[in-house]
């Protein structure tokens, strides 16, 4: 077949094209995402944390002063606790009368969705009714921190202890690592959406938490068995560099840990997604970073008790220590 | 493996010494590295494996000669998700802090290669009572590795055993970090390498002499 030789470049073109396409979807998902996180009064364009104990208020057109500063008109929760209102110390209007900072007498948990009540607002003496606004974190931030959290501050290899059997066995050479990393963070990707669409929409609301680890495991198997089948088919080359690792990535304690992770945590799909791909990239980058430092251990003179294992789990411990002082980090 | 078939208790020596799981064979490490900080965590996460891989075993020895070649993966890691779910369960009705201190890793026996490498070399192909007892060497084996880590970190970490003090200081708190698990693992290696260097260089001496 002649032209089978061309299939590499055939290959790398659908996956780049798929890739843009892909690219383009999730754009789309964010702007979408965006404009529903407007606020909801007209007169009020947002609100937001400006640190522990402020929130600053911007309206689109200036407001009354002595409305303002009367504390009376504002009242602040936590949107799940409405019961509990914040005392205010003080609220203060910018000298464009636009931004409005209230400032709390206590810290707030900024990881917790605030409601905001303004009564009766006053622009130029008339009334614009009463807004109530929600204030939160930026969602794509607490992404972006679950995304890295997962990667490198929580690395699922050197500060959580999990996939050792395989990250050992797949960490000798740089070109057998990137093939096991890449095979593992699209394999866990797949297997972890699903899992997280089963568990929300079958295993909770039919109260079925406690068989988790057989539905888990069954559906990583499951996923396993798919991508085989159908790389074989659809890219026969790309089968032939990645195949072999598609067995080892069942037999990785991660990929069961992050759907266990998921459900635990209730996270929502957007939020799942990052999570595994964040385990996926740490479990690359672990790899990498392993078999970079085992290529030179071959050439190095170490006692002959050592050679092999034990002394890829001293250079593990090493690799452990240095991510420690990643803990407590935040980005966000 | 064209051997002769060996007696009961040969079978749980060889998963105890010979083939021990974490030391030996080099399998299940990802418990031996995060979980081995005291005694007591070892101890419960070696007996939980210990029943999963001897009810694995006698259920895949039993219904061996029903199962298709072709899905005998996948009925294998049922039947292990099986009885992790009953351990799990009964661990967290029976002893509810320590299952806390454990977390996730008794959910994770699923995912150990150690019980599905058991299963797939050996208990498809033996009846009921060899399985049992190899089975039992494994997950004893596998108890005993973790014990011995355990009681080496805990020891050298905190300077008690199973939560007495007993050496009164604290030689190297280091241990107590997890990262220290690494570590621990990687000597212990070395020093059963080093035992069995040693141990043939004295055969091949004594068989000159």
């Amino acid at each position: 077949m002649p032209n089978s030789l061309q299939m590499p470049t055939d290959a790398r073109i659908s996956l780049a094209d798929n890739l843009r396409r892909l690219g383009a979807i999730s754009l789309f998902i964010w702007v979408f995402f965006f404009w529903g996180c407007r606020t909801e009064h007209p007169y009020v364009q947002n609100a937001v944390f400006k640190d522990n104990q402020e929130i600053v208020v911007t309206f689109s057109g200036p407001v009354d002063e002595a409305w303002a500063n009367n504390r009376a008109n504002f009242s602040v929760y936590e949107k799940a606790a409405p019961d509990i209102v914040a005392d205010l110390q003080a609220a203060a209007l910018s000298s464009d009368k636009k931004k409005l900072s209230l400032r709390l007498a206590e810290p707030m948990n900024r990881e917790n969705p605030h409601t905001v009540i303004l009564k009766e607002i006053l622009a130029g003496g008339k009334s614009l009714g009463t807004a109530s606004l929600t204030v939160a974190k930026p969602y794509i931030g607490t992404l972006v921190s679950i995304l890295i959290g997962a990667m490198i501050i929580q690395n699922f290899v050197f500060s959580k202890y999990l996939g050792l059997c395989v990250f050992f066995g797949t960490s000798r050479k740089k070109s057998t690592a990137v093939g096991m990393g890449i095979t593992f963070t699209t394999v866990i990707a797949f297997s972890s959406i699903l899992s997280w669409a089963l568990y929300q929409f079958v295993l909770k609301p039919f109260r079925l938490d406690y068989l988790q680890v057989v539905v888990f495991i069954g559906l990583v198997s499951l996923t396993v068995q798919g991508v085989d089948t159908i790389m074989r088919k659809v890219n026969p080359k790309l089968f032939k560099a990645f195949g072999v690792y598609l067995v080892l990535v069942i037999a990785n304690c991660i990929i069961i840990a992050v759907p266990l992770t998921l459900a635990q945590n209730e996270y929502n799909l957007s939020e799942s997604l990052m999570l595994a791909l964040g385990a996926g990239l740490g479990f690359l980058i672990a790899l990498f970073l392993m078999s970079s430092v085992r290529e030179r251990i071959e050439f190095a003179n170490i006692p002959q008790s050592f050679r092999g294992l034990p002394i890829a789990f001293i250079v593990a411990g090493l690799f452990a220590l240095s991510f420690m002082g990643f803990s407590g980090m935040s980005l966000f | 493996m064209p051997t002769a078939p060996k007696t009961h208790s040969q079978l749980f020596l060889n998963g105890l010494l010979n083939e021990n799981p974490i030391f030996r064979l080099a399998l299940s490490m990802c418990p031996a590295v995060g979980l081995s900080t005291t005694v007591i965590n070892g101890l419960l996460l070696g007996v939980a494996v210990l029943f999963v891989q001897v009810f694995s075993s006698c259920t895949i020895s039993l219904i061996k000669n029903f199962i298709h070649p072709r899905i005998r993966i996948p009925t294998y890691t049922l039947t292990i998700a099986t009885w992790v779910t009953v351990i799990d369960l009964v661990l967290a009705a029976y002893v509810p802090v320590a299952y806390k201190a454990m977390g996730i890793f008794v959910r994770l026996i699923v995912a150990f290669a150690i019980i599905t490498m058991r299963l797939e070399v050996f208990a498809c192909k033996h009846d009921l009572a060899a399985s049992f007892w190899d089975g039992m060497g494994m997950g004893v084996g596998f108890l005993f590795g973790m014990t011995t880590l355990g009681a080496i970190r805990e020891m050298l970490g905190m300077g008690s055993f199973l939560g007495y003090d007993v050496l009164g200081f604290r030689p190297l708190l280091f241990f107590v970090l997890p990262a220290a698990g690494f570590f621990t693992v990687g000597f212990m290696m070395a020093i059963f390498n080093y035992v069995e260097t040693i141990s043939r260089r004295r055969k091949r001496g004594g068989r000159n002499a």
